[in-house]
């Protein structure tokens, strides 16, 4: 094996409560393409942040071609030779393509000889590894595609022998990955070291030597990548958490409450987030919609509840469309008898600056029974709350607290009290219990079964697979905003989390 | 020929009108194109023109008057950069108490150091910036047409208003063709852009708005000391406000600020050429339309029905590192 | 979650720092008495007696303050919406005209009394016309409400302008000014009640719009804290995302906040309008809408910060008043600088002295010791 390009010693970085990065060591080989592969919030980002000067870590130190370099600036760390491509591009979108590449490493107080300089350097790129692109359009008239390789020829045009990938095929078309991992293999031959970070196995069997797996903040493996499987990847990066066991009896499916056809949903660059999905919820099943967080199931969330405008599609809610052309009105949906608790609590579920009992009528407040006259029944609101406050163990038990005070799993128990509580018909919930300590999962968890022995239709979205083994009746796996398959609840883990990986059954059979 | 020599005259004005638009524009230029916005154009002008007086009063220097201006002005900029950039703090707050910082204090301390009732005392000679005649503008003066524009129209200005032109390139010159001014737009479209290429996004906006306070301050000094002959109290009258909408009507582009301060000069100007009498084919149009219509053509620029002003994407929004 | 300082009390975090930051900007006010060669502890007793001294100096002040009373709930409002409505100054001149226009056509018919609830709604509905395209063109068309405001206080000072010297001037006359009001458009002076607490009173312009103004004040918080409005403004104010999650309209919610805005703008004329100069006259909002932002800036847009926040600054107008006839050196002009130092200073910069203070109390709180940020200071 080669000498280290990098050797990170015991990296520890926290951020307020949040354990990012607990105590990582990790050797990358010289000019060798090396993978991180871990699910969302597993720290990869955040090393690789470290890694570049972004952010300094708490302890530990960073080697830099066997010696020891202090990288306190992304400006240290480009002088060692690390250049980074970040998974939101860091460019600047009214800029020319040579604008963008020569900003901060202009050289000179004038730009004209810089500028012809980097006009000459580009066309050797250009050469050496086939990344063409026209050197002097703007950027924001590029394609994704082409706009990533703009951060690829900075990272070059810095002389950068290192270069990381923060989740590079995010937004790429798979033919547009394919030509990446092209170039990715070209640099290496001229003897680059690559860090790969995705949450792909795919990419990662497909491009890289070796493979580091990250979990909550640590690295629990390091394998050569012609010597493991998919499988062990998928089964390292899930890991076999305590098992969640939900006491639950056979589910008995009703009517269709929620039925989504052909539904296509594009974010605001453009790029479909959502690729015609079908499904329908019954009444009394939950239906668990797996996948890697980012590939299509907030937006999904967003669409049904009325947040976000569709494409094209439709969405059926008890019987009776909804209107997504104009984003239909959530006050109307929940009206209709759609609940739901968001993914986002602290933006979207919750104002945090509101008293508990405010959060508690968030979106329900304009019903009769929370109004006296023209005003607000106070007491009304309060005493509600108190009750669910007690019903649902809130605690502490003060309906006039601070929002922003409660703990996080608290928080989602005021959320969560607030939805059900409404007796909807249908029950719509992303992440729900992100952030949350192990003792109100155990709640959560009972409370959602509760709903579904009561008639609900329950449509529940989780990057935790095994929430949504333990809870769902149906589970529909989705990946880069497609349901790429549905399964049974008793579904093997390995063979969810092939699908997470967008690993095709075909592939995965040979 | 009568109606010639009033268009001569008209445009004369014209320009001296829009000179302290102008400068101030480019001042504001400079912050808003870093992404921080500035209203406090207004108030910095204003402590520059008293600054001016005031120096120039005491050293009977108009040099003295220059230094003074820029000096306080700049001091004021960073008081506007320490909120906005040092403490993230918000930038139209900052700016709005900057102008009233500005207007009490050029008051109070007017009167209270020369006491004519807000005034500095009235300058002459030295301690003023006065027209300066052109090379061959005498010996050309009796040329018709050709002495018309250049020894009435283009000669006999301040040096402060030769400069202010002189400074329409030049900021294009900085802005597009010199590493400051990449890192600077670069700044104020995208500062995480700027930070991740290892430059520091503080010291890169601390020295936009201190470019800022420099020509903010010499706005000012061409209003004490060259349009007039001393400072008077709130003498600004809304210009840094007038200034700020020609910097949106030109969509934050140096020559662009150049036409939309000439056209608003220009405004000025007619409007008190015509003060009282009527116009030809439109009849009598009420000065007060002619002074609102920078305003009028600002809000219509912003509602985008002709065009549409796209401020610098960072603007307004202090640089929190992403997590 | 990225702050390592200790959590506040509730008292510190809406007493103590906005205390600091007032007494700071009053610090560096006195620095400027200083540089003009007089005492500021002297000119500060002058000012607080030249206010509060006498019966006939509480009512000018209190006068001030009916202003600054209704366009600090005017800014305030806004700001709950996350709006910074900055052309409080023009929707008050222009609801001046309202005023005016209720009072020229009843004066003479009609009694003050029924006058009144005509001119309130005359005030306001000017003011809230002038605030309305403002609102329409940021919710609609993304324009920048701070510059779209700025602009239409010029707009609405040279539209006053106009109309005074060409269309309400009465024929004859010099100055551009309404005709003065009959009785029937004249407001009530309430000095009795000032007198009933045993001041005395000579002549002053302290008029019944002030109890007008208390009852906004008691309105407004209705409003805020109490309705379903209310509560739809503060979701916008606090999290846009929120509010779309909770099915509010944000076009909606953004334009009759700003009428609401307005209205209050455009009902601080009253008070000068038809409580005290009974015409219309030009330039008589004379900045009160811009000492709302600072009244709302230091009443942390709560109508009981508002008022008392109101009150100081009617105090330091009055006093200011009285301090220019013993202090030569010091105008009113002197309250301005006040003015702005306060927004700087619990506005702009109010976070600035937080982390000392969180410092403070992380070391003074032995359960709050787990930060860890602050040990260098410790040290």
């Amino acid at each position: 094996m080669a000498d280290a390009a990098i050797e990170l010693v015991g990296i520890d970085k926290s951020f307020g409560m949040v354990h990012a990065n607990r105590n990582i060591s990790l050797k990358i080989p010289a000019g060798t393409i090396h993978g991180i592969v871990g699910e969302n919030g597993a720290g990869k980002s955040t090393l690789m942040s470290i890694l570049y000067g972004f952010y300094q870590a708490d302890r530990g130190e960073i080697l830099v071609g066997g010696k020891r370099a202090d990288i306190q600036t992304p400006s240290d760390a480009i002088a060692r030779g690390i250049g980074m491509v970040h998974q939101h591009f860091m460019l600047v979108h009214n800029f020319t393509v040579l604008e963008n590449v020569i900003l901060g490493a202009e050289g000179e107080p004038l730009l004209k000889t810089s500028i012809s300089k980097a006009r000459a350097e580009l066309q050797r790129l250009e050469r050496d590894y086939g990344l063409e692109v026209d050197p002097d359009a703007v950027v924001e008239d590029l394609p994704v595609g082409l706009q990533q390789r703009v951060e690829i020829l900075k990272a070059l045009y810095r002389g950068a022998d290192i270069l990381i990938l923060d989740e590079p095929t995010g937004v790429l078309t798979p033919a547009e990955a394919d030509h990446l991992f092209r170039i990715l293999r070209q640099l290496k031959e001229e003897g680059k070291t690559v860090v790969l970070i995705t949450h792909k196995l795919r990419e990662i069997m497909a491009v890289t030597d070796n493979v580091s797996v990250m979990r909550q903040g640590t690295v629990v493996a390091t394998r050569k990548t012609g010597e493991t499987t998919v499988e062990e990847l998928a089964e390292l990066m899930v890991g076999r958490r305590v098992l969640l066991r939900v006491e639950k009896g056979p589910a008995r499916p009703g009517e269709v409450l929620l039925s989504v056809r052909n539904l296509t949903v594009r974010d605001a660059r453009g790029v479909t987030m959502v690729d015609n999905v079908s499904f329908d919820v019954r009444a009394g099943e939950i239906v668990g919609i797996a996948g890697v967080a980012g590939n299509g199931q907030s937006e999904l969330l967003e669409t049904i509840t009325g947040i976000r405008k569709a494409v094209s599609g439709t969405v059926t809610l008890a019987g009776r469309p909804v209107d997504l052309t104009g984003a239909a009105d959530p006050a109307e949906l929940r009206a209709r008898g759609m609940a739901h608790v968001p993914e986002d609590r602290h933006h979207m579920g919750l104002v945090l600056a509101f008293e508990e009992s405010e959060n508690s009528i968030l979106g329900y407040h304009r019903q009769e029974r929370y109004r006296n006259g023209p005003l607000l029944d106070v007491d009304a609101i309060r005493s509600d709350a108190r009750e669910k406050i007690e019903k649902y163990d809130i605690r502490p038990a003060d309906c006039r607290l601070r929002t922003a005070n409660f703990s996080g799993g608290n928080q989602q128990k005021i959320v969560l009290a607030r939805e059900m509580e409404q007796d909807p018909k249908v029950l719509i919930v992303g992440q729900p219990t992100r952030g949350v300590d192990v003792g109100a999962i155990e709640f959560i968890h009972k409370r959602l079964i509760e709903m579904r022995d009561r008639g609900k239709a329950v449509l529940l979205v989780s990057v935790e697979l095994d929430e949504i083994r333990a809870l769902s009746d149906r589970i529909l796996v989705m990946f880069a905003g497609r349901i790429v398959g549905e399964r049974e609840a008793q579904a093997s883990e390995g063979e969810l989390g092939l699908l997470m990986a967008g690993v095709e059954q075909k592939e995965a059979a040979e | 020929m009568e109606f010639f020599n009033t268009l001569i005259f008209l445009l004369d004005s014209t320009i001296r009108l829009s000179v302290p638009l102008l400068l101030a524009a480019l001042a504001g230029l400079y912050a808003e194109r870093s992404g921080v916005f500035d209203i406090g154009l207004e108030g910095k002008m204003l402590a520059g023109a008293f600054a001016a007086g005031a120096a120039a009063a005491i050293s009977g220097s108009a040099w003295a008057g220059l230094l003074a201006a820029v000096g306080i002005a700049v001091f004021l900029s960073l008081v506007h950069g320490f909120a906005s950039i040092t403490h993230r703090g918000n930038q139209i707050v900052s700016g709005v108490a900057i102008n009233f910082i500005a207007a009490g204090s050029t008051i109070i301390l007017g009167q209270a150091w020369f006491a004519q009732g807000g005034r500095t005392p009235s300058l002459g000679g030295d301690a003023r910036f006065g027209s300066i005649q052109l090379p061959f503008a005498e010996a050309l003066s009796g040329v018709p047409l050709v002495g018309d524009l250049y020894s009435d129209l283009l000669s006999g200005h301040s040096l402060i208003a030769y400069i202010a032109f002189l400074l329409v390139p030049f900021t294009w010159w900085v802005l597009f063709r010199t590493r400051f001014g990449l890192r600077l737009r670069a700044v104020g479209e995208n500062p995480a852009a700027v930070d991740t290429a290892g430059i520091s996004v503080a010291w890169l906006r601390y020295r936009a708005v201190i470019c800022t306070g420099v020509l903010t301050g010499l706005a000012g000094t061409y209003l004490a000391l060259s349009q007039n002959a001393g400072f008077v109290k709130d003498m600004t009258a809304g210009r840094g406000f007038i200034a700020l909408a020609a910097l949106i009507f030109a969509k934050w582009r140096p020559v662009p600020v150049m036409f939309a301060c000439l056209l608003f000069g220009f405004l000025d100007a007619f409007s008190i050429r015509v003060q009282g009498t009527g116009l030809p084919l439109i009849g009598h149009v009420p000065v007060q339309f002619m002074q609102a219509l920078p305003y009028i053509l600002t809000v219509v620029l912003l509602a985008g029905f002709i065009g549409r002003a796209e401020p610098p994407r960072a603007g307004g929004i202090p640089y929190v590192k992403e997590r | 979650m990225s702050a390592p300082y200790a959590k506040l009390p509730a008292w510190a975090d809406y007493g103590l720092i906005p205390l600091i930051n007032l007494t700071v900007a009053f610090i560096v006010a006195g620095l400027v008495v200083l540089l003009i060669g007089e005492n500021p502890l002297r000119a500060a007793v002058i000012l607080i007696d030249g206010a509060v001294g006498r019966g006939q100096s509480i009512a000018y002040t209190l006068y001030y303050a009916t202003s600054f009373i209704f366009t600090g709930l005017a800014v305030a409002v806004a700001f709950h919406c996350g709006l910074f409505n900055i052309g409080g100054e023009g929707q008050a001149y222009i609801g001046g005209l309202g005023v005016a226009l209720v009072c020229l056509t009843f004066d003479s018919i009609l009694p003050w009394w029924l006058t009144f609830p005509i001119a309130i709604a005359g005030a306001a509905l000017f003011g809230a016309a002038w605030a309305f395209i403002p609102a329409y063109l940021q919710a609609r068309r993304g324009s920048h409400i701070v510059i779209t405001t700025i602009m239409f206080n010029f707009i609405a000072a040279s539209l006053m302008v106009y109309l005074l010297v060409n269309v309400l001037k009465p024929a004859g006359s010099q100055a551009p000014q309404t005709r003065t009001f009959l009785e029937g458009g004249q407001l009530p002076k309430l000095n009795w009640l000032l007198e009933a607490l045993g001041l005395s009173v000579r002549s002053s312009p302290f008029n019944l719009s002030f109890l007008l103004a208390l009852l906004a004040a008691f309105l407004v918080w209705l409003l805020i804290w109490r309705t379903r409005l209310g509560y739809e403004i503060r979701t916008r104010g606090h999290s846009a995302k929120a509010a779309r999650y909770a099915g509010v309209s944000e076009t909606r919610i953004i334009v009759i906040t700003m009428l609401v805005s307005g209205a209050l703008a455009g009902m601080m004329a009253l008070n000068p309008v038809m409580g005290d100069q009974n015409r219309l006259a030009i330039d008589f909002v004379s900045g009160a809408g811009f000492v709302g932002i600072a009244v709302a800036l230091m009443g942390r847009s709560h109508p009981a910060g508002i008022v008392p926040a109101a009150i100081l600054f009617g105090i330091l107008y009055q006093g200011g008043a009285e301090l220019a006839f013993e202090m030569p050196g010091i105008s009113r002009d002197m309250i301005v600088i006040i003015q702005g130092l306060v927004i700087l200073f619990a506005g702009a910069l109010e976070h600035m002295f937080r982390p000392g203070i969180q410092g403070l109390f992380a070391s003074l709180s032995p359960r709050s010791i787990a930060v860890e940020a602050k040990q260098g200071e410790r040290a």
